[in-house]
């Protein structure tokens, strides 16, 4: 009993004075920390905080490069244009099919590449070689690729499909073009889909799979029950990154329609506001709609799927 | 053995997925140019209009076309460098020292990986305008660095937490500087992870297309990307559809080599920074 009267005592000096040392210590190491980042977080802040703010700015103003002395504040007469104008939401409809197809399909395709590059021992080194070539391949080379393909004057799709004549313009109306551009997208970045696929289907137990493989579940059993539920943060991590990458559509929008039978996306019509037609003001409230948009969607996906992106990193 | 019959099968899948594409667009670029005018179908050139190396040829002879390489080259490699340098410092923070804005900085990082590029591309133009970077290389360079920061910081601190830090300590115990222990022990377990940084940092910088058809207007810093969406031959009515596929895979080529050489590590990067397993 005595024995720990004494410490006892002893402790609260003892006790402040290590946490004294502690506080200097990590006061240090958060000085440390904030002016490592700094850097970084300057070099985010200008190219993005910076010209958004400038964007909402110029967004309330009727602004147009080729006649610059005649801007003047139309407050939000820029937004009610372009929410009242059917153009912009027939681009953000056809933003969405997009999405919606793309993503579906490379999700699927992408899991089953990924089950195979998964249990694939010979030859794993091509496939995973092979898997990346389309991932690095600059996007618009995929948009010549697949444009060329698809033509009827000189490409070997409408040689090879049996149903299709071959005469048969791809690019004359909005359903084939569509089909075209999501080819082109879905061939792009389904590798990408497939590799996040993999990195969750390592995560998976084989203890797990082997057991219920012992109870008697059948495949597609373990496939629905065990494989799947236990990789869901990295499917819907990949759902999310892929989602609002889609929803950005556009260098093969530019490359293989530039915008023609009513394929172009709302980043599309964005940039020829700006970049073409100089409307620097109606561009910049597109801008922040565009903004707006990418960010609902990336609340419904968290909200309504529950990605806990924290622990999909491993971050406390 | 059904099993395995389905993987084989499945592989053949993923090689054609992956390789025809590819394949069609090399036979393209070696169709005759003059053939293309008239029509010209088949994934193979039609007889008689098998071009050689004609369409490489007239591409590396067009100076627009060198000139876009190389602004390519350089400000890929540039913006490479200088993203992971910072990216290093900010991700060397985050794995290893504790400090309010800590979370901060991930959570900024995951905003700018999901921002939409073309938002920015307005107020950009803008700007770029009014500091005299409009069509330069730093005017490229820094949006690439900003936009590359996000990949190179996750994928960063992710090999980082794995390097045992101990082992900088041990070395010094053993009598080692603190210079010594740094190059001897720290540098060569870091690497891997920068020199994966840096190839998936490349390979955005390499593939940008939209800063690079906004800020750019002449072949002072265009891309190839920009360059190629633009490649317009004698007649502007009708494209030079074999040219453009002979650029188009001049263009992949530091690609495919990056790719057959890093596989591993570019697998490890992009499984390690985006799903932490």
């Amino acid at each position: 009993m005595t024995s720990t009267a004494v410490p006892a005592a002893a402790e609260p000096a003892q006790k402040k004075q290590v946490r004294n040392g502690a506080s200097d210590r990590s006061k240090a190491e958060n000085r440390l920390g904030q002016k490592l980042v700094a850097p970084a977080i300057i070099l985010m802040l200008i190219v993005t905080a910076f010209p958004m703010i400038r964007a909402i700015w110029l967004s309330i103003y009727d602004y147009s490069l080729t006649a610059p002395d005649e801007r003047e504040i139309v407050g939000i007469g820029n937004y009610a244009t372009a929410l009242t104008d059917p153009l912009f939401w027939k681009s953000t409809g056809i933003t969405v099919l997009y999405m919606v197809v793309t993503v579906a399909i490379e999700l699927v395709i992408g899991f089953i590449f990924a089950m195979v590059m998964h249990r694939v021992i010979f030859g794993r080194g091509i496939v995973r070689t092979s898997i990346l070539i389309p991932y690095g391949i600059i996007t618009v080379v995929s948009g010549f690729t697949w444009q060329f393909a698809f033509s009827y004057q000189n490409g070997f799709v409408n040689g090879w499909l049996p149903f299709i004549g071959d005469d048969f313009n791809w690019f004359g109306d909005t359903t084939p073009a569509v089909i075209a551009i999501c080819i082109s997208e879905i061939w792009k970045t389904t590798p990408f889909m497939s590799l996040l696929l993999l990195a969750g289907l390592a995560q998976v137990s084989e203890d797990m799979v082997e057991a219920a493989k012992v109870d008697g579940a059948t495949w597609w059993q373990r496939l629905w029950k065990v494989i799947i539920p236990n990789m869901k943060a990295a499917i819907m991590v990949a759902i999310l990154f892929r989602a609002l990458d889609a929803y950005r559509i556009f260098d093969n929008i530019f490359v293989m329609t530039n915008g023609a039978e009513d394929t172009q996306s709302i980043s599309f019509l964005t940039y020829r506001q700006t970049i073409e037609q100089f409307q620097l003001g109606m561009g910049s409230a597109l801008s922040v709609l565009l903004f707006l948009s990418v960010l609902l969607i990336a609340f419904l996906i968290i909200k309504l799927f529950r990605v806990d992106l924290a622990q999909a990193r491993q971050e406390g | 053995m059904k099993q395995k019959i389905g993987i084989v099968i499945g592989v053949v899948l993923i090689l054609l997925w992956c390789l025809l594409p590819v394949a069609w667009i090399i036979s393209m670029s070696f169709k005759d140019e003059a053939s293309i005018t008239n029509g010209n179908p088949g994934f193979l050139p039609g007889d008689g209009t098998f071009a050689g190396w004609e369409n490489y040829r007239a591409v590396w002879d067009n100076d627009q076309f060198r000139r876009a390489i190389w602004n390519s080259i350089g400000i890929s490699l540039i913006a490479t460098i200088l993203s992971v340098i910072v990216a290093t410092l900010a991700a060397y923070a985050i794995a290893r020292l504790e400090f309010t804005g800590k979370r901060l900085v991930l959570s900024m990082a995951l905003a700018i990986a999901m921002f939409p590029v073309v938002s920015l591309v307005g107020p950009l133009f803008d700007m770029w305008r009014a500091f005299g970077i409009y069509d330069t290389w730093p005017g490229l360079i820094i949006p690439y660095m900003s936009f590359t920061l996000p990949l190179a910081i996750w994928t960063l601190s992710a090999f980082f937490r794995e390097i045992p830090w101990e082992m900088e300590q041990a070395a010094q115990v053993d009598g080692a500087t603190s210079w010594q222990a740094f190059r001897k022990v720290i540098v060569p377990l870091a690497a891997p992870g920068v020199f994966t940084a840096a190839i998936l940092t490349f390979f955005f910088a390499w593939n940008d297309f939209v800063f690079g058809i906004s800020l750019t207007s002449t072949e002072a810093a265009r891309p190839i990307p920009a360059s190629l969406a633009f490649f317009v031959g004698a007649d502007p009515f009708n494209r030079p559809a074999s040219l453009l596929a002979a650029a188009a895979v001049i263009a992949t080529i530091p690609i495919i080599v990056i790719v057959l050489i890093f596989q591993r590590k570019i697998v490890a990067g992009l499984t390690s920074g985006a799903v932490k397993g």
